[in-house]
């Protein structure tokens, strides 16, 4: 089912939680909504589920308004960040739950509810309590009981937030095998930028209720498009630059910016990613129009890349470089030693309103 | 309007509302914005407990204080005021204060023992807190009035002493401990549960004695529970009727309380009266509520 | 329901002493009274105690009165603490706090003053009392009168039973109800009603204790007519007043021994409440529940009258 968002708005208060968020989710798209918490993401979900109601804006399923209706006939399976499990019932019982109040008979239930428990893998289970199963069981039956009513779309609210990380691994990785197996239109709240990127077909990042990116994974990592979205997707090093005449510079290190033709020189930001950054010893000819002199701070090992802290030498700003770890054991930087730093890519953002992270 | 119909609107409500519920009521009308509840019976439950609200407090009270206000000023005062209900208030204040000092004072014992130390009895020391609760007053009543005669349990040592604990004021504040210990000890003990006994731990370390840390590190933190359990131990001594009515002999001037005015004067017909003492009663009672809640609101920030 | 402390490190005589102390203080004020009834009541034998309970015809009918009046009170608050709970833990809306200061009200009047509100409102010379007469109704000094003032003095228990437990499980079962396809009474039979049964019944058990005992404000409606409008605890004085207090005594044994089941229920239904409160914060972390509103007066815990 192909799923359209427009113009919705909701506050709490005079705290505005969602400001005219417009959105469109093809068939079969499993995205990922992204973004701090008190970005909106998840109140965005819970009207699309029918749980939170929008003050204004309109929300189409398969070009039907189904704004103004109850949660109740929206059939889309939702699972809560805590899962919500009915708490009293068994794991059947709770898978079982849309089926019953449906009214359907109970041997189609129960071919049904073992149908889903096997498809989480939870066969012989059915009996247990809630109470008796560890979180990504739990989570699982969240998920069986929300794929009983044979949804039109999924929506998941942190899936993974509350469990630990090699659970939370193992169960991204199987629920997209799910999602390819079963083909439905889903969308998952994270706040969690890599769980966002492995498991979307389609990213969309959320900044105090507004939309600040819509893109597949490739776009939103590799074109960011507002110093927020660069900024979320993990360490970058900030710098203050200049732009004039299509170019910004670093230190006088010029890098391509052609979205400011102007030959008035302006303020602008300068966006490095540490592993868009290449170190190597001083003294290769040609480096010095390309590269920053600098000075090794520290020298932190990890398992494909490691991370060097460095302090320019003009200035004396700190920032990170991280560099392939078979690279790092060539050259042997030792805290201390002088160093030139080239940059392969930057990204550069005027000023403007939406400026501040 | 019967007691009946009264309450059984509502029950209808139920019945009639069925499984449809705001979804089906509101689907014709116009596509504008609603705030529409996703959690059903917003409207079955509002009305049930607006009426019951509506029906059971606020008309009674209002019928109560209007009547008091058809009297006039000079009216409601000549009622409400009368030497004999002046005695009755003093008596009602005065044994209630007193035993709401003495249950806050022991309930304080008893919680800080219920919450600090672990001993064999302690649940059935826990649970006995409670039989006032459940002991119908009247059973109360008779009991202590019995226990304290000369002849009674208690009496026997108690009078040859110069205690009189029945058909006295000594009485009435007797049975009003009794009513109202389990306000006392409630409160306060869940507060000292939740202490944080590293501040006591630091004090002590830093010198300070026993009493020392208990006045100037646990007092202050359970203070307001303390006074909001003697709030409340007040508010129920105050409206007490059935227990005392046994105990206190009733004498006019000497050990009526206000209760026992308003249902004589009722018994002898003089609506205006007893509405005016009742108002006076109502007002002390609510003023308490009051003060209860602004305490309570400070217990829950001081817990946070 | 209060956790187990661990002991503190003071010194074992002033433990000792203080322990002795809370034993006195309980025993003392509750339990010798309490013993004491029982002593009374049996004081000249088992069969003179069935005699006073079971051969005077007014006993025998305030035994009734109280065993059908205080149900039909603990039924109209069930209904009442049940919805009221729902609107209050389950919707924001304007005037909230305020109603929820309402439900305190009744603990705090005197059930005096609400007796004789009562009367003002179904007396004679009361509000209704012309329409009423009309109708040929009676409420005051009959049953009808009586479950009204029982249901005011009752009305806190229930719904201050399970407004806490209800913000504490928070709505996200029912949400998750209701996507799911479910519609209002699915919702409360299926969900709501397991998930509170517990506090429910505790509620229930404290209402009826309060219901059977009630004496001042049943004591104003009722016209304290033997035979016709007496409750137990109304028999208790009268037959005390008529100096007959052994059969007094024995009446309010009965009394009390509902006291006392009434608290070995409560107990066994507080143990279940603690299990299943366990079983809950193993379910979710607490921060899941949404912001708990501010109660107006003690927990029912605290503030059963």
């Amino acid at each position: 089912m192909s799923l359209s968002v427009r113009g919705i708005t909701k506050s709490f208060g005079s705290f505005k939680a969602l400001d005219r968020v417009s959105l469109d989710v093809p068939e079969g798209t499993l995205l990922a909504l992204l973004g701090p918490s008190g970005s909106g993401k998840t109140t965005l979900l819970r009207i699309i589920a029918g749980l939170e109601s929008a003050d204004a804006g309109m929300i189409t399923e398969n070009g039907e308004d189904v704004t103004d209706l109850h949660a109740r006939r929206r059939g889309v399976g939702f699972v809560f960040q805590h899962y919500a499990l009915f708490r009293h019932m068994s794991v059947f019982e709770n898978i079982a739950f849309g089926l019953r109040v449906r009214k359907e008979p109970e041997a189609a239930i129960r071919e049904r509810v073992n149908e889903l428990l096997h498809l989480v893998r939870l066969d012989g289970l059915g009996g247990r309590k809630p109470s008796q199963l560890s979180g990504g069981q739990r989570q699982r039956v969240a998920l069986a009981r929300a794929l009983a009513i044979r949804p039109k779309m999924l929506l998941l609210d942190e899936p993974f937030g509350a469990l630990d990380a090699k659970v939370r691994v193992e169960l991204r990785q199987w629920l997209r095998r799910l999602h390819d197996e079963i083909g439905m239109t889903s969308i998952f709240v994270t706040h969690d930028q890599e769980e966002a990127f492995e498991l979307a077909d389609r990213v969309v990042v959320m900044n105090h209720g507004k939309i600040e990116q819509h893109g597949s994974p490739e776009e939103v990592f590799d074109r960011p498009a507002t110093p927020f979205v660069i900024d979320f997707l993990g360490q970058v090093n900030v710098f203050h630059g200049r732009v004039e005449g299509g170019r910004a510079f670093w230190h006088g290190i010029p890098i391509d910016f052609p979205e400011y033709p102007h030959a008035q020189s302006r303020e602008a930001k300068v966006y490095l990613r540490p592993h868009e950054l290449d170190i190597d010893r001083p003294g290769i000819p040609g480096q010095e129009t390309r590269s920053l002199p600098a000075s090794v701070l520290r020298v932190t090992p990890g398992g494909a890349v490691t991370r060097v802290a460095c302090r320019t030498a003009a200035g004396g700003e700190e920032l990170y470089v991280d560099v392939p770890t078979d690279k790092a054991r060539g050259l042997a930087l030792l805290p201390g030693e002088r160093v030139a730093i080239t940059p392969r890519k930057a990204r550069v953002f005027l000023p403007g309103p939406e400026y501040v992270i | 309007m019967t007691p009946e119909s009264a309450i059984s609107i509502p029950l209808d409500g139920i019945r009639l509302d069925n499984e449809l519920s705001l979804d089906e009521s509101l689907s014709g009308l116009p596509a504008r914005r609603r705030r529409a509840e996703v959690l059903p019976g917003f409207g079955v439950s509002g009305a049930i407990t607006g009426l019951v609200v509506t029906a059971l407090v606020i008309l009674p009270l209002a019928v109560l204080v209007l009547r008091a206000a058809s009297l006039g000023p000079a009216g409601f005062v000549a009622a409400a005021w009368t030497p004999r209900a002046r005695a009755a208030y003093a008596v009602s204040l005065g044994a209630s204060v007193a035993a709401a000092a003495i249950s806050s004072t022991l309930g304080l014992v008893v919680a800080w023992v219920l919450a600090r130390i672990n001993f064999p009895g302690r649940r059935l020391l826990d649970s006995l807190v409670d039989v006032p609760l459940a002991l119908p007053t009247a059973v109360a009543g008779l009991v202590y009035s019995t226990l304290y005669v000369e002849k009674g349990w208690l009496g026997r040592y108690l009078v040859p002493l110069g205690f009189q604990g029945a058909y006295s004021r000594a009485g009435i504040v007797l049975v009003l401990v009794f009513v109202s210990l389990p306000f006392a000890v409630r409160v306060v003990q869940p507060v000292i549960e939740s202490l944080d006994r590293d501040t006591e731990e630091a004090a002590r370390i830093l010198g300070a004695s026993r009493l020392q840390t208990f006045f100037k590190v646990v007092l202050p933190a359970i203070l307001p529970a303390v006074l909001t359990g003697f709030a409340l131990a007040l508010a129920r001594s105050l409206g007490e009727y059935g227990s005392v009515v046994f105990i206190s002999g009733n004498m006019p001037f000497k050990t009526e309380i206000a209760p026992v005015l308003i249902v004589s004067r009722l018994e002898e017909f003089a609506y205006a009266e007893a509405t005016a003492i009742a108002v006076v009663l109502l007002l002390l009672s609510i003023g308490l509520l009051v003060v209860v809640n602004v305490l309570q609101q400070r217990v829950a920030r001081a817990a946070q | 329901m209060s956790s187990t402390p661990t002991t503190t490190g003071s010194s074992p005589l002033a433990r000792a002493a203080a322990i002795a102390a809370a034993f006195a203080i309980v025993g003392g004020v509750i339990v010798v009274p309490l013993a004491s009834v029982f002593f009374e009541a049996l004081a000249e034998g088992p069969a003179a105690w069935w005699r006073a309970i079971a051969h005077d015809p007014d006993t025998r009918h305030a035994i009734w009165l109280s065993l059908t009046v205080a149900p039909v009170a603990v039924a109209f608050n069930t209904v009442f603490g049940v919805a009221a709970a729902w609107l209050v833990a389950r919707f924001r809306f304007p005037g909230r706090s305020l109603l929820i200061s309402f439900f305190d009200v009744p603990f705090a009047v005197s059930p005096v003053v609400a007796g004789l509100a009562i009367v003002l409102i179904f007396g004679r010379q009361g509000l209704l009392g012309p329409t009423l007469e009309w109708l040929s109704l009676k409420v005051i000094f009959s049953w009808p009168g009586l479950v009204l003032a029982t249901t005011f003095v009752t009305l806190p228990l229930v719904v201050r039973e399970l407004i806490p437990v209800m913000e504490a499980i928070g709505p996200e079962e029912e949400l998750a109800a209701v996507s799911l396809g479910a519609g209002g009474w699915q919702v409360f039979w299926r969900v709501t009603l397991p998930n509170i049964r517990w506090a429910l019944l505790h509620g229930i058990v404290l209402a009826n204790a309060r219901a059977m005992g009630e004496f001042g404000a049943v004591y104003v409606v009722s016209g304290h007519i033997a035979g016709a409008t007496d409750t137990m605890p109304l028999r208790v004085e009268k037959l005390f007043q008529e100096y007959r207090t052994p059969a007094s005594m024995a009446v309010a044994s009965v009394l009390a021994s509902i006291a006392l089941v009434t608290l070995i229920v409560k107990f066994v239904i507080e143990r279940r409440i603690e299990a299943e409160f366990h079983e809950r914060e193993g379910l979710a972390p607490p921060a899941d529940s949404p912001a708990v509103a501010s109660l107006a007066i003690a927990s029912p815990k605290e503030a059963v009258a």
